[in-house]
């Protein structure tokens, strides 16, 4: 699955919270440099741990994850604050910092890790905040924003450093259509104008597919079953494939939670 | 025979991984505690967010335990006809013993539950997670100066309880009852040693501000991230908390006081 100029490499990498369940099974997957990458999937399929692999919050039980050819160790804290350095995560919710205003929350990483005076970090807060079009919005505190609006103070937090690496969980999620495009739209954008890599982990196939380069498609199993350009994937006669594209209720993935005979359970008799 | 031992290695195994999950935590937290001169200002507004906060509790319980100290002693010392004694038994109580136990309980309720309900909600809304992937270590930009500003707090707490306290005493034994102002205060001044019984005073509040401020920031911390990991927490906090200050008061009393 290794493509060209690889930034983010996964490779045959084995994870489960605990020895009783496994997440991600003999998952390898890489992330070019530069593009848009999705990881499709259904709930509970192991994709936002996917990205907490690629931060280092977990240690692959077997396998490993690699950054620039840099294998990711999760117990070398000074390795992994490094590296973090480089990436830019939103979070499903977004994460703010609830005590802090929509400019602080902005400001927050450049505060952290940066010696810039005050009026530069005002200028690059309000710069990053106009790319997402906040700039208005600065002085507001968080909870006078909607969650689409919180999304995307998230968003321009997380390439506050300009990181080479930006992962988007869920960016989609519980958004109305416009906020949706918008942070479709914002992705694209961001990536094209950064030059950064950027990973989208989302279970919204048409919103993906119209900003993704590439897109992996990942099975309850924690398993990758497909991967492809969109249209490659559109065009694909899996039966697994085509019942998560066209969001069919029943196929390959049963409806249905496993359990004993419906008659078992209701005690009636044949 | 095997039955009997399993289970019993397996708890001790467990308890001292419990012990020494504690020991990392605290051990951190001392780690972590000089990054705090780099941003002065984050300790001191948890002071003001933990102390000053907690004024009015403390000020309000400490005239209260004044009110009914001076009232108890003067029954009971007048009995005895030691009434003039009154200013300085008060006054001994409550700068050994309960401005220290009292302030550090009310801490624990006050602030104690504010922090790790705080920090429990900080984790459930991933905040903490949000700050470690932006490489910002949360136990150095968020738990530390806590730990600093509730280690702060709490002798000043305890002091002014003590004051304030005293203050009550005086109002109930001098203004209400009619013991002699003058008695009550000298008497207070020669029976009662600044380092001995006013600095051991102090030094129990500072252990307890350690101990307040640690036990809640670690269940904030190692909290489930679900509205009743929180609330568990943050009962928590309370219980171990009083229990500890509790015990640990009847260590350092019988350190700090027992050649008298």
């Amino acid at each position: 699955m290794t493509r060209a100029d690889p930034f983010v490499e996964i490779d045959h990498v084995i994870f489960g919270y605990d020895a009783s369940r496994t997440i991600l099974n003999d998952v390898s997957l890489s992330f070019e440099r530069g593009r848009v990458t999705a990881i499709l999937g259904g709930s509970g399929c192991g994709k936002t741990t996917l990205l907490r692999l690629i931060g280092g919050v977990f240690p692959a039980t077997s396998g490993q994850v690699r950054i620039e050819g840099e294998v990711v160790d999760a117990t070398n804290r000074e390795q992994l604050f490094r590296l973090r350095r480089r990436l830019g995560m939103l979070f499903q919710f977004g994460a703010l910092f609830t005590d802090l205003s929509v400019f602080e929350n902005v400001a927050f990483p450049l505060r952290e890790h940066t010696d810039l005076d005050e009026t530069m970090i005002r200028d690059i807060v309000l710069m990053k905040l106009n790319a997402v079009g906040l700039r208005g919005a600065a002085p507001l505190a968080i909870s006078e924003v909607s969650g689409g609006m919180a999304r995307r103070v998230a968003l321009a937090r997380a390439i506050a450093l300009d990181p080479e690496l930006i992962m988007y969980d869920e960016p989609f999620a519980g958004l109305d259509p416009i906020s949706m495009g918008v942070a479709a739209n914002l992705i694209r954008t961001l990536n094209d104008s950064t030059g950064a890599t950027s990973l989208v982990v989302s279970h919204d196939v048409q919103e993906c597919f119209t900003i993704c380069d590439y897109a992996y498609l990942m099975s309850s199993q924690g398993r990758v079953v497909a991967h492809g350009r969109p249209e490659e994937l559109s065009a694909s006669e899996d039966p697994e494939v085509r019942q998560f594209i066209r969001g069919e209720p029943d196929g390959p993935v049963r409806f249905h939670y496993p359990a004993r005979p419906l008659a078992e359970d209701f005690g009636i008799r044949a | 025979m095997a039955a009997l031992i399993t289970p019993l290695g397996r708890k001790t195994l467990g308890l001292l991984r419990v012990l020494g999950h504690h020991a990392t935590f605290f051990a951190d937290l001392v780690r972590n505690m000089p990054s705090v001169v780099r941003r002065p200002y984050l300790a001191v507004a948890q002071v003001h967010a933990i102390g000053n906060l907690s004024l009015l509790i403390i000020v309000a319980s400490g005239l209260a335990v004044g009110f009914v100290l001076a009232l108890q002693m003067y029954y009971a010392l007048s009995r005895y006809g030691a009434a003039e004694s009154l200013g300085l038994v008060v006054n001994l109580s409550l700068v050994r013993e309960l401005g220290p136990v009292v302030s550090a309980l009310l801490f624990a309720g006050r602030a104690g539950t504010s922090l790790t309900a705080e920090i429990g909600l900080m984790k459930a809304g991933e905040q903490l997670a949000a700050m470690d992937m932006m490489a910002i270590d949360p136990r150095s930009r968020v738990l530390a100066p806590r730990f600093i500003g509730g280690i702060v707090s709490m002798p000043i707490l305890a002091i002014m309880f003590s004051a304030i306290g005293i203050l009550g005493a005086y109002v109930v034994a001098v203004l209400l009852i009619g013991v002699d102002a003058g008695n009550f205060w000298s008497i207070m001044q020669s029976g009662v040693d600044v380092w001995r019984d006013v600095g051991n005073g102090i030094v129990k509040s500072i252990v307890f501000g350690v101990i307040c401020t640690f036990v809640a920031l670690y269940q904030g911390y190692e909290t489930q991230a679900t509205p009743e990991g929180v609330a568990h927490a943050t009962t928590k906090t309370v219980v171990i908390s009083s229990l500890a200050i509790l015990a640990m008061d009847f260590v350092l009393t019988a350190l700090m006081f027992s050649t008298t």
